[in-house]
């Protein structure tokens, strides 16, 4: 019996501690309702990445969002594990002009892409990027769906989130009003519009389309790891609760006489 | 104390005694499983890491290389050495007989192009650096590299002639894009 | 003692040889093997062993992260992204560490509160638990100068807002300041200090756990009844009965790590680190990593700068001078019905500072951190002298083995569970 109690309470602590802070972190919202949840499938506890919905959402990155977002923990060989082929991946890369340099004349030059670099970036560095969007900074989005509270959702919802300012709500000159948005005002313009990206094999381009994919494939750029790490821990929960079962009976059998 | 206190393993006439000793081996063998499989992550962390192994491969533009002439470039950390060998050059590589060789190979067998001999710089004995590559340098009595560190010889098609070094200098994967450009890796 | 050698008991030949010169063998055997232990352990008893382990698992796999590391401000986070996508299993180790730091302070947390409920802290162990409270300032400040490394938000403006602590010490303290910083602000000088720092901690910390041992191998464990074994029938020797108990417990441990590691990984952490160190820009809301919420509550309800350093230093300093502070002779609050009442109500009120140093500076919630940190001190310095005083305990079991065998332990004959045994003849 009192075994019993001392398992509760430890357990009574665990579960308060951790419900005690953690949830305390989301509660923090500012003015920003909570992103509705978009049913994405990685979002569930044992979920995966969609393939297709990822690489759709490279190409609307690619055509929307590179010329200005930068991705700079990204390669162009990580695509290979998007589920392109690595033809694909070098006829992408090679599509892109990437600085390289000092050449031995010390001059820096431009060649075609290799798998092996880095997304390129849209800005020599932070500064032009300012100067370029009206002194707003466009984050980089290696891993914002692990920068946002939300995640994914925030992203979809930011997304389709643009909508007419509420009267009585004047927008700063320059900025846009978004429903998702801390304090609503954001400097980024609506970035999809229907039909604007034309996908292989005429998969829907509305903006809920496209958001979607973009959203996903941003959270698998964030959590490359996110499959293979899901399928290790189901292993390692199996392993550990067989072992869990062993060593309680061991312990059983040899506190039987002691009792 | 020690008299009165139980000791494990001591009760081999109870009854329970062989589940207990079955259970405890199923339990200690699960246990060293677990133990031994989480090692592998730690172990696996130390080869190189995803980004290293697709480090770039090296295009080298061989255009403005006169013969005679040798460059160096880096591929994978490492120094590759380009020269555009001259007809003696050549001609002293092939007429080598294979017996008098350490690590027997033919010249043909180490260029693509005769007048190209591409290979990785770094002396088969301890990892130094041959010197041959600046016409100043030392070539060493074969007219290819000689390796300052202990003293080994290497020849015209860069094999192991005199010295400690085991093996000739390693070709590394190359291949010609164009008729003035290679790429290596 | 033969000829200057250890008088070793050690049957194989080669271990032999080494006991009698070295008799770690023996230390072992005499310290984990047939070391007496109460009979009565639960399974709160679980967590100092937790605890070494997760400090085993700390320092493997900090120093495997520090292989791929780079302390700078430039290169930090981005070394730290490689690591979670380009090293082998990075990910894996790396989320380990960051929740291991999570796991070590719940196992710890529990560790010491387990001790404050069942009086572990009382003569003879004022030492122990002293060593205890090092331990505990030890890893805070790892944890803190750790949680700086990534180089995100967080750990920028995290490691501002600490290191300014030490400006409200009068005079002095701009100039501590200065030198903890290695400069004008957080900066390269800092991250690199406090790389090379939270390096060299873990094995303070080793050190000093190893005299926690010691200590408490003198004194010998305190248990859920708060009285000391009083013969042979009280113990159990430490092997088996502890080694299994405990691996039991820690299998179970190593469950809810995983589900953490493997299917919430950054739960207990903030977004904003992931956002890289930006010293032109403060979030919104910074709030620490979750396990110094209840101390960050304490700092905040205080309007004084130097007042709320002080009240919040006071609040840990507070746990030396605990032996001292409860003056009842009974250990286990199970023999002492009001103080029991008190301190679990001590613990929600814990609790409330966590939740409290979460919300943002503002109220409610500072005038609930307020009302919180009175209770947090009256406890320890009103109601503990004056329950010592005044409570009166319920009668203490006669001894451990008439606790948990019943009455039969005190009669005659054969005692099970090896009470008899024999001299060891191995183990």
């Amino acid at each position: 019996m009192r075994k019993i109690q001392a398992l509760l309470l430890v357990a009574g602590l665990l579960g308060g501690g951790l419900s005690g802070a953690a949830p305390a972190f989301a509660a923090d919202d500012h003015a920003a309702p909570q992103a509705p949840d978009a049913g994405f499938s990685f979002n569930r506890i044992f979920g995966t990445f969609d393939r297709a919905s990822a690489q759709r959402g490279f190409q609307v990155y690619k055509e929307v969002c590179s010329s200005c977002h930068s991705m700079r923990q990204m390669y162009y060989r990580n695509l290979t594990d998007l589920g392109l082929s690595p033809d694909q991946v070098r006829n992408i890369a090679a599509s892109f002009q990437i600085t390289d340099g000092p050449n031995d004349e010390g001059a820096m030059f431009e060649r075609a892409g290799r798998v092996s670099d880095h997304f390129r970036r849209p800005f020599a560095n932070d500064n032009a990027a300012r100067a370029a969007n009206g002194g707003a900074f466009p984050p980089d989005l290696s891993v914002i769906t692990k920068a946002r509270e939300g995640g994914a959702n925030y992203i979809h919802a930011l997304l389709t989130g643009y909508r007419e300012p509420p009267a009585g709500v004047t927008v700063m000159e320059g900025m846009h009003y978004n429903a998702y948005f801390p304090g609503h005002q954001i400097a980024m313009a609506p970035p999809l519009n229907d039909g604007q990206v034309e996908f292989a094999g005429g998969a829907p381009n509305t903006v809920e389309a496209m958001a979607r994919d973009v959203s996903t494939f941003l959270a698998w750029a964030a959590e490359p790891e996110l499959e293979a790490r899901r399928a290790l821990g189901v292993k390692i929960l199996i392993f550990l609760g067989i072992l869990g079962v062993l060593a309680y009976l061991t312990k059983r059998k040899i506190w039987a006489d002691a009792h | 104390m020690a008299d009165a206190l139980a000791t494990p393993g001591t009760h081999g006439d109870h009854p329970g005694s062989t589940k207990r000793d079955f259970l405890k081996l199923t339990a200690v063998a699960f246990a060293a499983v677990g133990t031994g499989a989480i090692v592998w992550p730690f172990v696996s962390q130390l080869a190189p890491a995803r980004d290293v192994l697709a480090l770039a491969s090296t295009d080298v533009d061989i255009g403005p290389i006169t013969v005679g002439q040798a460059v160096t470039v880096m591929w994978r950390g490492k120094p590759v050495f380009l020269r555009h060998r001259t007809e003696e050059e050549i001609a002293a590589a092939r007429a080598v007989p294979m017996d008098e060789l350490k690590d027997p190979a033919t010249d043909e067998s180490r260029v693509q192009r005769a007048p190209w001999l591409v290979v990785v710089g770094v002396c088969t004995h301890l990892g130094c650096i041959p010197l041959g590559q600046k016409p100043t340098d030392p070539k060493g009595d074969y007219g290819g590299w000689f390796c300052p560190c202990h003293g080994s010889h290497y020849d015209t098609s860069a094999r192991i002639r005199k010295g400690p070094a085991p093996l000739n200098l390693p070709v590394p994967g190359y291949a010609f894009t164009s008729d003035t450009a290679i790429r290596i890796g | 003692m033969a000829g200057g050698l250890h008088d070793s008991q050690i049957a194989n030949p080669v271990i032999r040889w080494i006991d009698q010169r070295l008799p770690v063998f023996t230390m072992m055997q005499k310290e984990y093997g047939v070391f007496p232990t109460p009979r009565n352990f639960n399974y709160f008893w679980n967590f100092g062993a937790l605890a070494m382990i997760n400090l085993v698992i700390m320092i493997v796999t900090g120093i495997v992260l520090a292989m791929h590391y780079t302390p700078h401000v430039t290169m930090a986070f981005d070394s730290v992204e490689r690591i979670m996508r380009d090293v082998n299993f990075g990910w894996l180790i790396r989320y380990a560490h960051a929740n291991g730091a999570s796991m070590f302070f719940i196992v710890v947390y529990i560790h010491i509160w387990r001790g404050m409920y069942y009086g572990s802290f009382k003569a003879p162990r004022e030492l122990l638990w002293m060593l205890g409270v090092v331990i505990f300032l030890l890893m805070m400040a790892t944890a803190f100068m750790g949680y700086v490394l990534p180089w995100g938000q967080m750990s920028f403006w995290g490691a501002t807002v600490i290191t300014n602590l030490f400006s409200a010490i009068p005079l002095v303290g701009d100039t501590i300041v200065t030198y903890l910083w290695g400069g004008f602000s957080v900066d390269n000088p800092t991250l690199n200090r406090f790389f090379s720092l939270h390096y060299l901690l873990p094995f303070v910390i080793t050190g000093v756990v190893f005299l926690h041992i010691a200590a408490l191998h003198i004194t010998g464990s305190n248990n859920p009844l708060g009285i000391e074994p009083k013969g042979p029938q009280d113990t159990l020797p430490f092997h088996p009965y502890y080694t299994i108990k405990d691996s039991v417990g820690i299998v179970v441990y190593l469950m809810v790590f995983a589900v953490l590691v493997f299917f919430a990984p950054n739960y207990l952490g903030h977004p904003d680190n992931y956002i890289p160190a930006n010293p032109m820009v403060t979030p919104a809301h910074i709030v620490p990593e979750w396990y110094f919420l209840p101390f960050y509550a304490i700092l905040r309800a205080v309007p004084d700068k130097l007042g709320g350093v002080l009240l919040m230093g006071g609040s840990i300093v507070l746990l030396f001078v605990l032996p001292w502070l409860d003056t009842s002779k009974v250990r286990s609050l199970r023999f002492r019905p009001i103080s029991r009442v008190l301190f679990l109500l001590w613990t929600i009120n814990f609790f409330v500072l966590m939740w409290c140093g979460a919300k943002p500076a503002e109220q409610p919630y500072v005038l609930i951190s307020q009302i919180s940190t009175m209770i947090y001190f009256g406890y320890f310095l009103v109601a503990l002298p004056l329950l010592g005083r005044f409570e009166r305990p319920l009668p203490l079991p006669e001894s451990i083995a008439v606790a948990v065998l019943g009455p039969k332990a005190l009669g005659a004959g054969p005692l099970p569970g090896g009470v008899t045994a024999k001299p060891m003849e191995k183990a």
